[in-house]
């Protein structure tokens, strides 16, 4: 055990990221090799980093190494505690499986974009993401952020001859950045009060720090790591950036890069600041509700896979936030038991959440991959093309629609437990906050399911609706093992929920503050087994096992029934009734024609638009030519945030534009009065 | 693991899905005489199953193994959730599958998968049946979980046996909340089983038919199955409605007395169930699909209301 905890190990799995990063480049040009010593070396150090904090998880003992530097104020020190090795765990399992996924996945770049770079980058990606979630201290912490940042963004606009990367990648690399600043503004906040910007000294020096101050620091975190994370309305990077990537790095970046910021967050609130006020859980419970509901209802209008899929990241991100804050609301109050059940639960939904958005992601690469095309409702049919991409996929969709039995449905059980408990013992505010979140969790749920009988429906079943539908292929092996993987992990991560409960919510407990003492086999809030998990002396009990096994042999009970009773009955194949008329494609439903009632119901929140062109034959406008509507949704986020934003910005840039005259004489004097500034300052403080 | 223990399990098992047909029969029977007219015999679904198990079956050439495999596995969670549920003891108390969030995702499976085999066979309407249904269904949900966790509440558990017992024995000061979330789920009983305002289950006419329309392209045994399954749903709204909100009278043992009054009492409050959602049905129009949202948010916030009532 001691060898699979050692510092040593961490640091190979860095140095195969780093040789992979190296390889891919020098070998430039040369396609396969590039590819093959990109994601080899990928999948090397992912397989170690696995190992790694999957020792350390199990062990529970916090790894902690440094290594000076010759500046005074950084360090490279590192520290694993159970929560960071949780989340490398996360990351390196996703990065695993995608890299064997981009093996076979990357053949499609070839000879169109350098392979090399893209190998680059996607090492370096990993290795920043592992490294953002064991820094130790500020200012190394901020250096790995921000080469992860760059590191996504060149991977967003790695198609850099699409007009579309572009716009998104800048997009995204101002939110990000405008994102950081708020983080380097938070970690000043704690420089100031510690005088350290290692996270212990700063956790000790907190403990002094006004309210005001923690209140400042907790706002520009939230702001900040929200803006990663993805929270509305700092979410508007998100939809455009994710399916711009290639679809590999899409999962990474949607199913672990944006958890990044959940996880800072989770350190920073219950980690390094002394205390929980309550309205920070209630804002966190707030943003959580209001995130999930209106990612959902935006995924919803959406007809672009990729794009969908990246509105419901803003959605689970919601649900895992619902968690979070949920949590901060117990801490506050001192309920210490409860503080490490939503935080258990906020853990299971981040790492189910990975998988299997990942997993759809990468059926949506595959289905990409097969049609060239990204639109929904150019697809249809490919169930019989695509017959193992679709039940992947269709695994993923019933994950994230929080059926059961698989692993989704667990962790929002988890998180409905958590947020039940907020209802009773709070005061009138608390608990409509509460009451409301449950509220926003349902319709989530529902909405979510509508999406992806949505998303699968239209794309795998029915007709194909475009020549390129038609013509559909099978992928390539490799891309279908990774997929398989994660639909295993997917079923196992609910099938074994109790055991993976109970090392959560050590973990959780850690962070809540309560004594690890506790007996093997229990959780915090209760017992975790394989058969039952129980909660909360006995207010809730689940076996996911039991649903699992209740619903395959209800199945196998029905079907052998109805076998026997139907024996000798025969079954023809006909076409489907057709009214009288040959069915064509055009008249199955369509992708947005599904979803526009809800979006109809939502108008008051959703704006839904429409704009009609019609081009006529003749100058009198007696015959149109061709007709066109398209529906779409107004972008209120741009029109009444950003666009404001961006005119006041314009607006006082021009003014201090004057300032900047040119004239050596105006710049002498503005020095001048600064110094006399300065002094006369100097001369008050004193 | 007594006999008499495994006997009542079978009977618990078996409850739902050989009477469910029943209370379908029984409904249209009040609907029938309500409109003066004779009406089938009660027992008339029974016959409608046997005689489409006797029915070759034709499947469209667009259809895939989802088309084929829905109806199992539709049927297969009404057959969990009906062993899930309190039906007449609470002795008979399940905390492997008896959360009330496993019932209701449990239905949610079900209607996913019956949306999806409605896209399946490519046939125009029973894709606008899909969309309809996941509309409904999407909306209903906020009314159910939250009618449903106010008496999780009062009851201290989440377990459908222990909020049973628990409201069986609850004092006249929770009574209001306990009626406002009755009133909540009724909505979300009438929406989730597919009957008026939300659905007339009786109609193949195209502009207004939601389920009807996603199980358009099934025939044979196929057919059977669905039908089965929209029954055992039925009779399954009707049991948390009559035994969450109403329990009085469940046995609490598994004695021979209190389980056949169970028993019986169950008989008499489904049939005043059904009897009630058949004069809901013969005294109320259908409503547009675009006023259903009103009935669903409202019902949702009757549930809000009642859970900000609720002291524990």
């Amino acid at each position: 055990m001691d060898t699979l905890t050692s510092p040593t190990l961490f640091c190979l799995a860095l140095a195969c990221f780093a040789t992979g990063a190296l390889g891919a480049l020098l070998l430039g040009k040369k396609d396969t090799a590039a590819n093959v010593v990109g994601s080899v070396l990928a999948i090397a150090g992912a397989a170690i980093a696995l190992i790694f904090s999957g020792a350390v998880l199990l062990e529970g003992t916090t790894q902690s190494f440094a290594a000076d530097t010759s500046f005074p104020l950084i360090s490279l020190s590192f520290s694993v505690d159970r929560l960071a090795a949780f989340f490398v765990l996360v990351i390196s399992a996703v990065a695993l499986l995608t890299s064997i996924y981009a093996l076979g996945y990357v053949r499609h770049y070839y000879g169109k974009y350098s392979i090399g770079v893209l190998g680059c980058f996607y090492n370096i990606f990993i290795a920043s993401m592992i490294l953002v979630v064991t820094a130790h201290n500020a200012l190394f912490f901020l250096i790995v952020w921000e080469i992860m940042s760059l590191a996504s963004y060149f991977l967003v606009i790695y198609e850099r001859r699409e007009a579309a990367s572009i716009r998104a990648g800048s997009l995204y690399f101002i939110m990000t950045h405008a994102g950081t600043a708020f983080i380097i503004t938070a970690f000043l906040l704690m420089f100031r009060e510690a005088g350290s910007f290692d996270f212990d000294a700063i956790h000790t020096g907190l403990a002094t720090a006004s309210p005001m101050t923690q209140s400042a620091i907790f706002v520009t975190a939230l702001i900040g790591f929200g803006a990663k994370a993805g929270i509305i309305p700092l979410h508007i990077w998100l939809p455009s950036a994710h399916p711009a990537a290639p679809s590999h790095v899409s999962a990474l970046m949607s199913g672990v890069m944006i958890k990044t910021g959940i996880f800072m967050l989770i350190r920073i609130t219950l980690g390094l600041l002394p205390e929980v006020h309550l309205w920070w859980g209630l804002t966190v419970l707030v943003v959580g509700a209001v995130s999930s509901l209106l990612g959902v209802l935006y995924a919803l209008s959406e007809h672009d896979l990729k794009r969908l899929l990246a509105y419901h990241s803003i959605e689970n991100i919601g649900i895992i936030l619902l968690g979070l804050g949920s949590a901060l609301v117990f801490s506050s109050a001192g309920m210490n038991t409860l503080a490490a059940l939503g935080l258990a639960a906020a853990l299971f939904h981040t790492m189910n959440h990975a998988t299997f958005k990942a997993l759809l992601f990468l059926g949506a690469g595959s289905v990409i991959g097969a049609t060239h095309t990204r639109n929904i409702e150019k697809y249809g049919g490919l169930i019989r093309l695509m017959p193992q991409t679709a039940l992947f996929f269709l695994i993923g969709s019933m994950a994230i629609s929080a059926l059961p039995p698989l692993n989704g449905f667990f962790s929002e059980w988890l998180t409905f437990q958590s947020l039940f408990q907020g209802v009773t013992g709070f005061d009138v505010v608390t608990k409509l906050i509460f009451i409301l979140s449950i509220g926003a969790l349902a319709f989530t749920g529902g909405l979510a399911a509508a999406c992806f009988v949505k998303a699968f429906g239209i794309t795998f079943l029915a007709r194909p609706r475009s020549n390129a539908a038609s013509q559909a292929k099978e992928t390539s092996p490799l891309l279908r093992l990774a997929m398989a993987a994660f639909a295993l992990l997917i079923v196992g991560l609910g099938l074994f929920s109790g055991m993976v409960t109970r090392v959560l919510g050590e973990v959780a407990g850690d962070m809540a503050g309560l004594e690890s003492a506790a007996t093997p086999g229990s959780t915090p809030a209760g017992s975790a087994q394989f058969t039952t998990v129980s909660l909360l002396n006995g207010f809730a009990e689940i076996s996911m096992p039991a649903v699992f096994a209740g619903i395959v042999t209800a199945f196998a009970a029905a079907a052998l029934v109805f076998f026997l009773l139907t024996r000798q009955r025969t079954q023809a194949v006909a076409a489907t009734w057709d009214c009288g008329t040959d069915l064509t494609p055009r008249m199955e439903i369509t992708a947005t024609g599904f979803s526009r009632s809800i979006i109809t119901v939502m108008q008051g929140l959703m704006r839904p638009g429409s704009e009609t062109e019609i081009e006529y034959h003749d100058a009198n406008r007696y015959f149109p030519k061709t007709g066109t509507v398209n529906m779409g949704l107004n972008d209120i986020y741009r029109s009444f945030i950003y666009r404001p934003l961006q005119v006041i910005t314009t607006t006082i840039a021009g003014y201090m534009r004057k300032l900047q005259s040119g004239n050596i004489h105006a710049y002498i004097l503005y020095i001048f009065l600064t110094l006399i500034g300065l002094l006369a300052w100097l001369n008050f403080q004193s | 693991m007594n006999m008499t223990t495994i006997i009542l399990w079978t009977i618990q098992i078996l409850l739902v899905p050989a009477l469910a047909p029943l209370f379908i029969g029984v409904t249209r029977k009040i609907k029938a005489r309500l409109q003066n007219r004779r009406g089938a015999s009660v027992l008339q679904p029974y016959s409608d199953v046997w005689k489409l198990l006797h029915k070759d079956e034709v499947i469209s050439r667009d259809a895939s193994w989802i088309f084929r495999a829905a109806p199992y596995l539709i049927f297969a969670t009404t057959l969990v959730i009906g062993a899930s549920i309190p039906l007449f003891s609470t002795a008979l108390a399940n905390s492997l599958t008896g959360d009330f969030l496993v019932v209701v995702y449990l239905v949610a499976l079900g209607t996913f998968l019956l949306a999806l085999a409605g896209i399946d066979a490519g046939s125009a309407l029973g894709g606008f049946g899909s969309s309809r249904e996941m509309f409904v269904a999407a909306l209903t949900e906020g009314g159910l979980i939250l009618s449903l966790l106010t008496l999780a509440l009062i009851g201290k558990t989440t377990n459908l046996a222990g909020i049973a017992t628990a409201i069986g024995s609850v004092s006249f000061t929770s009574f209001t909340p306990i009626i406002l979330a009755f009133i909540s789920f009724s909505v979300a009983m009438l929406a989730e089983t597919c009957r008026y305002p939300f659905d007339n289950p009786a109609t193949h006419l195209e502009l207004t038919m939601i389920h009807e329309a996603m199980i358009l392209e099934y025939s044979g045994k196929r057919l059977a199955l669905m039908e089965w399954a929209s029954a055992n749903k039925f009779l399954i709204f009707i049991a948390i409605g009559a035994n969450l909100f109403f329990p009085h009278g469940i046995a609490d043992s598994l004695a021979l007395g209190p389980v056949l009054l169970g028993l019986a009492l169950f008989a008499v409050k489904a049939l005043l169930f059904a009897a009630a959602i058949a004069v809901i049905e013969s005294s109320t129009a259908k409503l547009r699909i675009f006023r259903l949202p009103d009935l669903l948010f409202t019902s949702f916030v009757l549930s809000v209301i009642a859970l900000g009532l609720v002291n524990v």
